[in-house]
């Protein structure tokens, strides 16, 4: 941090030095005030009296009891202005693409809640293309949705590619721990797509101090709310990984004595999520701020204190999974669920979207009963039979996350399947729309 | 002269005050900052030093501030106005809050005090009154809202003078009451209340006794909740507890309904912010908004003042009932309330009880509840609390301190179960693990055999055991497949699909099937035990699937016709009909 420190008191005798903390004798300081201790920052998290105990980002290794410690007189800030579009920074809003310091008006990171009533109902539908998520899991602005994914799973490639078809004014990047080559991939795969200008990156990888993560999903949005608020622009926020986000503030609150609860989480961590994810708005002169984040879990375990009370929050969740029948990744349709979808099928989509959305997931539910019941040695009846060639189609040409086409064709595509494998009193769709949409020509 | 104090330490949103003088638990002190004022309530007191919890952010507070007592508990201001106001958890008016974002210190007081209400007294002068008797009457919205003697009022009162007929203005004197000494006290429309404290203005409570209709028929039917009752909804992410906590709040045949988002996602609220307005009531063409006031304190807004939403909006709830109203009070969730109360423990570094929440949380969680019930004023008129919270159970596991507090004082059961939220059979309320105990309520009992019909109860606890029976039968069917089991078991199953998908499932989203008055509710269930008790001849088990589908479709049908209905009744005909062929063969 290059500020000008002239002038400012200095303090040298630290009485207590943690892993993560360190204590100083100091007055006239302000809580969650920032300061410089032998150069790294940090950031006051608890007073009594004069003494001042400082969480250091960067860590305490080191770091010697006559240390210089310049308390900075403000809280975290990222200065903002039109210049942040294509820039790539650290944790704390330093440039690590080589360009010059940020310039601009400083906000305050971490700021105050949106009032409710000023918020706008979501209703703009977000195309990307993926089936799995247009058709069944339907995303709008202002909505706050998560991956729940395995770690080996491509989650990174479906945000990217969901980033760019978003058509969002701007795309904000918040990595937290994300490996080396990650941030390379979504590097590239912005710059090949010609979308640097529109990208703002706030990176912590692995090899960074963990603790410094805690700042990103705050400097992210604050990015975001400058963008949606005084330049009224769609804004897009991708979080990865809120899992070790979490992990950090575990860290900390460990270091600081306090009292765990459920899976060593801190017992203020639903707290500290809404208060990220609820940054997604919708305001109502058309800005908005969308959060896709991902949090990875643990051998697919959503009971998990992080996934759990993200789920306690979020507006629904995204699970990826492998289906062996096509070799493919797919967004699960059963497990998937967008809360805000209802905004926007067949108000901003064509009428029978939210018909042949649940019919053909009941369809694709009968055909796993059917799988199992052939692995449990039933018998299988000509209807499983259709219903499992159903299945595989369905997968293949809508579920599988490499899928690009519009609703509309999704639609068609979906009762196209319906039509091949199925009878109209079969799949338990109004007869207003059977009569509108079945495909002419079918033997039916 | 009132207590002042400096500030000696601050950790989050816990700040600990060195006091000049006497200073009282949960006493409301205000920290001076940048030309604002924060709130603080006090939480613990150790010699002359005031733990309190800030109701906003402490960021940029120093130690030396100075602190001033109020000498005052939180309390709430009540008084016409407050109907179809949005409140944040401290009673601030959110629309009438400046910006986009909640700014700090920002506070304004919660009626309007330039408008005129259309004024009528009730008492007459040198009657004897005692606080909450009712004094006079204006119009809200179009509910007689009743001028009461302040709940403060201790003792009995003479009414020395009483404003005529008139508009006035809520700070207006309308009434001068001597006390027993002769002592004049000046009564305008507005009191204050300390929500911490029962309001306790009435004669007796009684048990709760009469069915509060909801038109949800898993509620209606299988669980009824009474007026005055509580009840509350547990459940894993995305089984639908705000979706049914919103279907209660459109419904339920109540006078005034208040909502205490708390905690919650600011969207769901937003929800209600967009349609209140639009929808109307069906009981009596009035807006939704007109009964409606909510206690917006969303999950990103300050964590202490969840606490403080949760008893602004019980209070608020405990002023309308004193006036002879029925009121339901919805709170999504308390859990969140749970865990605010388990972070500022934990920051006091107290003892903690099981995950860490504070030893007394069963404690906190029933005297809440306790606020709720049916109470006998002191004038002879009714008026009731009914009180229905969710619960969000980490993990969904519902053996976790808040969840199982609450099981014990809690008299209504309404388990969501994920099983049936996956296979979309919503409301996803699990028929056999929930429960209403006010159905072994002989007041209960005697209500529904005067009001429904004499033998609803026998009829409910048979319906139950259809269930339960059709459960065990798909049991045996999984394992042993469907020809390794008698075809009376695929009937017996079947059967209690029908009560699930007729009785147990419910459109949302349709505008006839959402809501169905108790005189439908009897009708059907009526019917459908009709369909139970028929003997059905049947030649193998696919034949069973496939008549019944046919049956299931027809009363679905009918769910979503209008009652009575020309095709409402054509649709009774092919059941009739269905049943005569299928019993005859």
């Amino acid at each position: 941090m290059k500020e000008n420190i002239a002038f400012q008191k200095i303090y040298t005798k630290l009485t207590r030095i943690t892993k993560a903390t360190c204590s100083v004798k100091a007055a006239d300081i302000g809580y969650e005030e920032l300061a410089l201790v032998n150069g790294r920052l940090s950031q006051v998290v608890k007073i009594i009296e004069d003494d001042v105990t400082l969480q250091i980002f960067s860590g305490t290794e080191g770091l010697p009891t006559n240390a210089e410690v310049i308390f900075l007189g403000k809280a975290p800030a990222l200065k903002v202005s039109d210049d942040l579009a294509g820039r790539f920074l650290n944790a704390y809003g330093e440039p690590v693409d080589g360009g010059p310091a940020l310039s601009g008006k400083e906000l305050e990171i971490g700021g105050p809640a949106v009032n409710p009533v000023r918020r706008e109902q979501p209703s703009f539908l977000i195309a990307t293309g993926i089936a799995g998520i247009d058709l069944n899991n339907t995303l709008v602005t202002g909505q706050k949705i998560p991956f729940f994914a395995d770690p080996d799973q491509p989650f990174n490639q479906v945000m990217a590619t969901v980033a760019l078809r978003a058509q969002a004014d701007k795309i904000i990047l918040g990595g937290m721990g994300l490996s080396n080559d990650d941030y390379l991939y979504y590097r590239n795969t912005f710059e090949n797509a010609g979308a640097l200008e529109r990208i703002v990156a706030f990176i912590n990888t692995t090899e960074d101090p963990p603790v410094e993560r805690l700042l990103v999903p705050d400097m992210a949005l604050a990015a975001a709310e400058y963008f949606a608020v005084e330049k009224k622009e769609k804004i897009l926020v991708l979080l990865t990984d809120m899992t070790l986000f979490a992990d950090a503030l575990s860290i900390v609150s460990n270091r600081m004595d306090q009292i765990p609860s459920k899976d060593n989480m801190p017992g203020s961590l639903y707290s500290d999520l809404a208060k990220i994810y609820e940054k997604a708005v919708q305001f109502p002169d058309g800005g908005s701020i969308t959060i896709i984040a991902v949090t990875t879990l643990s051998g697919g375990d959503i009971t998990h204190a992080i996934p759990d009370n993200t789920g306690y929050i979020t507006e629904g969740q995204l699970f990826l999974r492998r289906d062996a029948d096509i070799g493919k990744v797919i967004v699960d349709p059963f497990r998937s669920l967008s809360r805000l979808k209802q905004l926007v099928i067949g108000k901003q989509t064509r009428e029978d979207h939210g018909q042949v959305m649940n019919s053909s997931i009941r369809l694709y539910a009968d055909a796993a009963n059917a799988r199992t019941k052939h692995e449990n040695g039933f018998d299988l009846s000509e209807y499983d039979n259709r219903a499992l060639g159903f299945a595989k189609e369905y997968s293949q040409k809508l579920l599988a996350i490499d899928v690009n086409i519009d609703v509309t064709t999704m639609l068609d595509t979906g009762w196209e399947l319906f039509a091949k494998y199925f009878s109209p009193a079969e799949i338990g769709i109004k007869d207003e729309f059977v009569k509108k949409y079945w495909p002419q020509g079918s033997n039916n | 002269m009132p207590t002042k104090g400096k500030v000696k330490g601050i950790i989050a949103n816990l700040v600990i005050v060195e006091a000049d003088g006497p200073v009282a638990q949960n006493e409301i002190c205000m920290i001076g900052m940048d030309g604002t004022e924060l709130m603080a309530e006090v939480i613990k007191i150790q010699n002359n030093r005031a733990f309190v919890q800030v109701f906003e952010s402490t960021r940029g507070l120093k130690v030396g501030t100075e602190v001033d007592f109020t000498g005052s508990m939180l309390e709430v201001t009540l008084g016409p106005g407050i109907l179809s106001r949005n409140y944040d958890g401290l009673q601030n008016d959110l629309d009438r809050l400046e910006g986009v974002f909640l700014k700090k210190g920002e506070r304004n007081f919660p009626l309007d005090e330039n408008a005129e209400w259309k004024y009528k007294p009730l008492a007459l002068k040198g009657e004897e009154v005692v606080a909450g008797s009712w004094l006079g009457e204006v119009t809200e919205n179009w509910m007689p809202h009743k001028i009461m003697v302040p709940f403060k009022f201790s003792g009995t009162y003479t009414i020395k003078w009483m404003a005529p007929s008139g508009d006035y203005k809520i700070n207006e004197v309308i009434a001068i009451l001597a006390d027993s000494k002769g002592n004049e006290h000046k009564v305008t429309m507005v009191q204050k209340w300390p929500v911490k404290l029962p309001v306790k203005a009435y004669r007796n409570k009684v048990r709760p006794f009469r069915i509060m209709e909801t038109g949800i028929r898993v509620i209606d039917t299988l669980n009824p909740m009474t007026e005055g009752g509580t009840g509350f909804i547990p459940g894993p992410f995305g089984c639908g507890k705000t979706v049914l906590q919103h279907a209660l709040s459109r419904q339920a045949e109540a006078d005034m309904v208040v909502i205490a988002a708390c905690g919650e996602r600011a969207n769901e609220v937003v929800e209600i912010f967009t349609e209140f307005p639009e929808l109307i009531d069906a009981r009596t063409g009035r807006k939704l908004i007109e009964r409606t006031t909510i206690i917006a304190n969303t999950s990103s807004m300050p964590v202490a003042a969840r606490e403080a939403s949760v008893y602004t909006a019980m209070t608020i709830a405990e002023y309308y009932r004193s006036m002879g109203l029925k009121i339901l009070l919805l709170a999504d969730s308390t859990s969140r309330w749970a865990q605010a109360l388990r972070e500022m423990s934990n920051r006091m570094e107290e003892l903690p009880g099981p995950d860490a929440f504070p030893m007394d949380l069963p404690a906190i969680i029933s005297n809440y509840y306790s606020r709720a019930g049916y109470v006998i004023l002191n004038n002879g008129n009714s008026g009731s609390i009914t009180f229905i919270g969710t619960v969000s159970p980490a993990g969904g596991n519902l053996k976790e301190p808040v969840t199982e507090s609450t099981k014990k004082t809690a008299r209504c059961f309404y388990a969501l179960s994920q099983q049936r939220s996956d296979s979309k059979r919503y409301p996803a309320i699990d028929p056999i693990d929930s429960y209403s105990k006010y159905l072994e309520y002989d007041e209960v009992k005697e209500y529904i055999s005067a009001n429904i019909s004499p033998d609803w109860v026998d009829d409910v606890i048979k319906t139950r055991d259809v269930l339960l029976k059709g459960r065990e039968a798909q049991e045996q069917i999984n394992i042993l497949g469907d020809d390794g089991v008698p075809v009376d078991y695929h009937v017996r199953f079947w059967k209690s699909e029908v009560v699930d998908f007729i009785v147990l499932q419910q459109d949302g989203f349709d505008v006839v099937d959402r809501l169905t008055p108790i005189a439908r509710q009897k009708f059907m269930l009526d019917k459908i035990l009709g369909v139970i008790d028929t003997e059905m001849k049947f030649e193998s088990f696919d034949q069973v699937a496939s008549w019944f589908k046919k049956l299931i479709n027809l009363f679905k049908q009918m769910n979503y016709s209008s009652f009575k209905s020309d095709e409402f009744n054509n649709y009774l005909k092919e059941i009739d009909q269905m049943l005569t062929e299928i019993s005859g063969r």
